[in-house]
C-alpha cells in the first residue's frame, strides 16, 4: 500500500499533447477514479503509472520512490484490463499464481496466496478452469484475483466492466468496491461512465483534453462543479444548460431564460452573480431541480408553464422535455402529475440548486 | 373475403415457399455432390495408380494388353521388397529425415523468435523489414542455387546433406516467419502488459506465454517447414550427387531411372513410401494447419 504524486505529467505522441502537465495526489488505501470522454487521456495517465507507457516529462512516485525509469514489474502494481487479458492456455490457478511464480514465491505461499484470493472473490471453484470456460463476469473475477494475490502497492484498472452486460456490471461494480474495503490497496480506476466513477470513488479526477478539470468527491463535483464540462459530465440525465440574461431587479436578480419566463435568483447567490448582471450567462440546472410545483422547494422555486415535446416513462419517475428558446430542456417529475406529449405542463424551478455559468470560459460563477 | 379465405391463402404460399427452397437447397447439394466427386477422382486418380503400379509385378508391367488401372496377376510387394533389399532407399530415408527434422527444428527457432520481435516488439523498421523478409520468399529456388552453389562450395558443404540443412532453411524461414508474424500479432496486446506486469521479462513472455498461446500458428508453420525441406528437389539435384548423401526426391529418381530404363514398380513405391510421413503428420496435425493458417490470414 503506498500514495501516488504525479507531478506536471506530460505525455506527448510526436505533436500531439495526449496528457497536458496533470498533478494529482492520491494518499494511501484511496479508490480514485479518472473519468472522461474518450481521448480525454484518462488511459494514458493509468499507463503512465503502471510504466506501460513512458512520460514525456514530469514526475511519477509510488510509494514515495519516483518511478520514471523502472519497468512495470519493478513498481509493484498491479493492472485489471479491459478486456481480462487472462493467460488462455493456463487454468484460473495458474493465471493467478503466474506473477508469483515469476517472483520466486514457494508453492505453499502461492497455494496460499490463490486460495484466499478466491475466497474473497468467490471463484473457488473455477480455479481449476481455462477462461474459455468462464463467463465474462467470472473472467474479470480472476483478472481482479490476479491483481489481488501479489499484494501490490497500487490496484490499476483499466474500464475493468466495460465489456460486460448491463446487470453484470452493477453486480461487478459493488464486487470492485466489497473488495477494495476489504483489502484497502490504494486504487487508481478508469472509466468513461460518471455513473461507475460516482458510485465507487472516494475522489473523483475529471479529465478533459488533457487535463484535469476538477479532483473533488462524488458529491462535490455533483453540487459544486467548477466548470460547465464537469456539470454537463457528472449526473445522468445531464444538466439543463440554458442561455439566460441576469437583470436586476430592485436588490435581487433575475435570470431571464425567455420572453415571458424570468426566474429568481435566491438572495445568497444574488450577491456572488452580481457582477455578471446585464450579461447573457448560462443557467445549469439539473432535470430533478426541475419538478412539478407540488413538490418542490418552497424557496426560490419559480412556476411557469410549457407545453412539452416528449414524455419518457422510466418507471419511477418521468422524464419531460420541452424547448426554452430553441434549447431542449429536460425535467424530472412525478409518474403520476406527467401530461402526455403537446399538453401545457406547469414546471417550477429549485433555483437554490441553480448554477450560473460564463459562456465565455465555461467557469461556474 | 371470410376468414377462412384469409388464413388459407398464406399457409398456402407459406407451404410453396418452403417447398421450393427445399427445391433449391437439393439442387444445390446434386451440383456439390457432382463437382466433389469430379474432384476427388481427378485427384485421386494419380494416387490410384501408384498404388496399383507399385503392387504389380514387372512382367505383368511389361505385357502390354494388360489393362494398366486394374492388378490382373494378383497383388505382390516385391517391388517395396527390392527397393528396400537391394537399393539405397533407405540411406535416402535416413538422410532426408535427418535433413528434415534439423531444418524443422532451425527454421522454428529462427522464425519464432524473428516473428515474435517484427510481430511484438515495436521498433523502428519492423515493418519494413516484415515485408522484406516476405518478398525473400518470392524469389524462386530455381534462382537461387547459382548463387547458393557459390556459397555451399565455399563452405566445403557440396555434396554433403548438411550443405542441405544450410540451404534449405532460406526456403522456409521466410513464410516460416510471415506466418508467425500474423500470429503473433493477433494476439491481443494486453496479454504481453499483463505479463510485463506479473513481472515477465522478454523471453519468458515468449516462452510461457507466446509459444503455447501461438501453439496453432507454430504448428502450422513446422508443417510448412517439413513438408517444403521432405519434397526438396532443386537443391539436392544441383548440391548432391553421391548416393550416400543424397534426399529421397532425387535419390529416387536418379537411382531407379537409368538411361531410358524406368524401374515403374519401385519408382513407385518408392514415392508411396516417401509420401507416408507427410500424410501421417498432415491427418494428425490438419485441424492446427489450418486454424493456424486462417489466424494468420485474417489478421491483415
Amino acid at each position: 500500500m503506498a500514495e501516488v504524486n504525479l507531478r506536471q505529467v506530460v505525455k506527448k505522441y510526436g505533436e500531439v499533447e495526449a496528457v497536458r502537465s496533470i498533478d494529482l495526489d492520491i494518499p494511501n488505501n484511496e479508490f480514485v477514479v479518472l473519468v472522461g470522454p474518450s481521448g480525454c487521456g484518462k488511459s494514458t495517465t493509468l499507463r503512465m503509472i503502471a510504466g506501460l507507457e513512458e512520460i514525456t516529462s514530469g514526475d511519477i512516485a509510488i510509494g514515495g520512490e519516483i518511478v520514471n525509469d523502472l519497468p512495470p514489474k519493478d513498481r509493484d502494481i498491479a493492472m485489471v484490463f479491459q478486456n481480462y487479458a487472462l493467460y488462455p492456455h493456463m487454468t484460473s490457478f495458474e493465471n493467478m499464481a503466474f506473477g508469483l511464480k515469476l517472483r520466486k514465491f514457494s508453492k505453499a505461499e502461492i497455494r496460499a496466496r490463490v486460495e484466499q484470493a478466491a475466497r474473497i472473490l468467490d471463484i473457488t471453484e473455477l480455479l481449476d478452469r481455462r477462461p474459455k470456460a468462464l463467463s465474462g463476469g467470472q473472467r474479470q473475477r480472476v483478472a481482479m484475483g490476479r491483481a489481488i494475490v501479489r499484494n501490490p502497492k497500487v490496484f490499476l484498472f483499466d474500464e475493468p466492466l466495460s465489456n460486460l452486460d448491463a446487470k453484470l456490471r452493477v453486480q461487478m461494480r459493488t464486487e470492485i468496491k466489497r473488495v477494495h474495503q476489504k483489502v484497502k490497496t490504494t486504487t487508481v480506476y478508469v472509466t468513461h461512465d460518471q455513473v461507475e466513477a460516482m458510485t465507487l470513488a472516494d475522489r473523483v479526477v475529471v479529465m478533459n483534453q488533457g487535463r484535469i478539470e476538477q479532483i473533488g468527491t462524488p458529491q462535490d463535483l455533483y453540487h459544486h462543479p467548477s466548470t460547465r464540462f464537469v456539470a454537463g459530465f457528472i449526473g445522468s440525465p445531464a444538466m439543463n444548460f440554458i442561455p439566460c440574461r441576469l437583470e436586476p431587479n430592485g436588490a435581487d436578480m433575475r435570470a431571464r431564460i425567455s420572453d415571458t419566463i424570468a426566474l429568481p435568483v435566491p438572495a445568497d447567490k444574488a450577491a456572488r452573480y452580481r457582477p455578471a448582471a446585464g450579461r447573457e450567462m448560462v443557467l445549469g440546472l439539473r432535470p430533478e431541480h426541475l419538478t412539478e410545483p407540488r413538490h418542490n422547494g418552497q424557496n426560490g422555486g419559480c412556476d411557469f408553464s410549457v407545453a412539452l415535446d416528449v414524455v419518457e416513462p422510466m418507471g419511477m419517475e418521468t422524464m419531460v422535455f420541452f424547448t426554452v428558446n430553441g434549447t431542449e430542456v429536460c425535467a424530472r417529475v412525478e409518474p403520476s402529475s406527467a401530461v402526455a406529449a403537446g399538453a401545457m405542463m406547469p414546471l417550477r424551478a429549485n433555483m437554490d440548486h441553480m448554477h450560473l455559468i460564463d459562456p465565455s470560459n465555461g467557469v461556474v460563477l | 373475403m371470410t376468414p377462412a379465405t384469409a388464413t388459407t391463402a398464406p399457409s398456402a404460399a407459406r407451404t410453396n415457399g418452403h417447398a421450393s427452397l427445399k427445391r433449391s437447397r437439393r439442387w444445390a447439394l446434386y451440383t456439390s455432390y457432382f463437382f466433389l466427386i469430379l474432384f476427388a477422382i481427378f485427384f485421386l486418380a494419380p494416387p490410384y495408380y501408384m498404388i496399383v503400379t507399385a503392387l504389380k509385378s514387372d512382367p505383368e508391367m511389361a505385357r502390354m494388353e494388360t489393362n494398366p488401372w486394374f492388378i490382373a496377376d494378383g497383388a505382390t510387394l516385391d517391388q517395396f521388397r527390392i527397393l528396400l533389399a537391394n537399393t539405397d532407399f533407405l540411406i535416402f530415408f535416413k538422410n532426408t529425415a535427418i535433413v528434415t527434422v534439423l531444418v524443422v527444428a532451425i527454421t522454428m527457432v529462427i522464425s519464432v523468435l524473428a516473428a515474435f520481435a517484427l510481430g511484438r516488439m515495436r521498433f523502428w523498421g519492423s515493418s519494413i523489414l516484415a515485408t522484406g523478409i516476405f518478398l525473400t520468399y518470392l524469389v524462386p529456388d530455381t534462382l537461387l542455387f547459382i548463387p547458393m552453389f557459390q556459397i555451399v562450395k565455399a563452405l566445403g558443404l557440396l555434396n554433403s546433406y548438411w550443405g542441405m540443412v544450410l540451404v534449405y532453411p532460406t526456403l522456409t524461414v521466410p513464410f516460416c516467419t510471415w506466418i508467425m508474424i500474423g500470429y503473433f500479432q493477433s494476439i491481443p496486446k494486453e496479454l504481453d502488459e499483463a505479463a510485463l506486469i506479473d513481472g515477465a521479462g522478454h523471453i519468458q513472455m515468449l516462452t510461457r506465454i507466446f509459444i503455447p498461446v501461438a501453439l496453432p500458428g507454430i504448428i502450422a508453420a513446422m508443417i510448412f517447414a517439413f513438408t517444403v525441406s521432405w519434397a526438396a528437389f532443386v537443391y539436392p539435384m544441383a548440391f548432391l550427387y553421391s548416393s550416400d548423401q543424397q534426399v529421397l526426391t532425387v535419390g529416387t529418381v536418379t537411382s531407379l531411372i537409368r538411361g531410358d530404363v524406368y524401374k515403374w514398380g519401385m519408382l513407385m513405391a518408392g514415392a508411396l513410401l516417401a509420401a507416408a510421413p507427410p500424410l501421417v503428420i498432415y491427418a494428425f496435425l490438419m485441424d492446427y494447419y489450418i486454424a493456424g493458417l486462417t489466424a494468420g490470414a485474417t489478421k491483415g
